[in-house]
């Protein structure tokens, strides 16, 4: 397992393929990558992510952990920034490893619905209007109750 | 014992971390106690549905006891990936 908190970019390709490297035993790799969204109406200049260090490391490793043991994978890594981000610049990133893919890709699943609401993150978009936390949305707490 | 604060419950209080003696034996005493203190805290506690805690950078809610504690931090819900 690799857990990555960060302010600087990552190199979503170079990530990807030293994870998939080192797993003969493993025949699926899924990724998952979060990237800053545009809003439609009211053109973003930057998401600003505040976050809780220690707990924030210390949650995702448990996330993580949970995966690993639920789905059987034989590793899991997730790399999520913070600081000052703008349009197109990606977030985060989750990917795991299995013997078979639906084992790969609920797990992806899984730890992106529980980092969502149990990862200490706070976003704020920033636009022309002004600034505003993101809400956490009752879908996001809802979508842990399939698990 | 140390308090934080993270996100638009930090902005409202005013500040990101201070450090408290108290009696409190539960996350909610202390709540009480801080809404007595200010209006800031006051506004920033009036809604505890709003609010998440972690004590000691576990999540927790808001009857945890504060025994042995020594950080308890308050924040909006959480908004990753």
């Amino acid at each position: 397992m690799r857990i990555v908190v960060q302010d600087a970019p990552f190199d979503l390709g170079q990530e990807s393929a030293d994870f998939a490297s080192g797993h003969r035993d493993m025949g699926a790799i899924v990724t998952f990558t979060g990237i800053v969204r545009d809003l439609p109406d009211d053109p973003m200049e930057a998401m600003e992510i505040e976050h809780y260090p220690g707990m924030t490391e210390a949650a995702l490793a448990e996330i993580a952990q949970q995966a690993i043991d639920r789905f059987l994978l034989g590793d899991a890594l997730v790399i999520h920034r913070y600081g000052r981000l703008v349009p197109g610049e990606m977030i985060m990133m989750v990917a795991t490893a299995a013997r078979h893919r639906k084992d790969a890709f609920e797990a992806a699943e899984y730890l992106m619905d529980y980092l969502k609401s149990r990862a200490p993150f706070w976003k704020r978009e920033i636009t022309a209007k002004g600034s505003d936390w993101v809400a956490a949305k009752d879908a996001d707490e809802d979508a842990l109750k399939r698990w | 014992m140390d308090i934080v604060y993270f996100a638009w419950v930090r902005e409202r209080i005013g500040l990101p971390r201070e450090q408290l003696e108290t009696e409190a034996t539960t996350v909610a005493e202390l709540v009480a106690e801080l809404k007595a203190r200010e209006e800031r805290y006051e506004v920033a506690f009036s809604d505890l549905s709003a609010l998440r805690v972690a004590v000691d950078q576990k999540l927790t809610d808001f009857d945890a006891s504060l025994a042995g504690v020594r950080e308890v931090a308050f924040f909006p819900p959480m908004t990753g990936g």
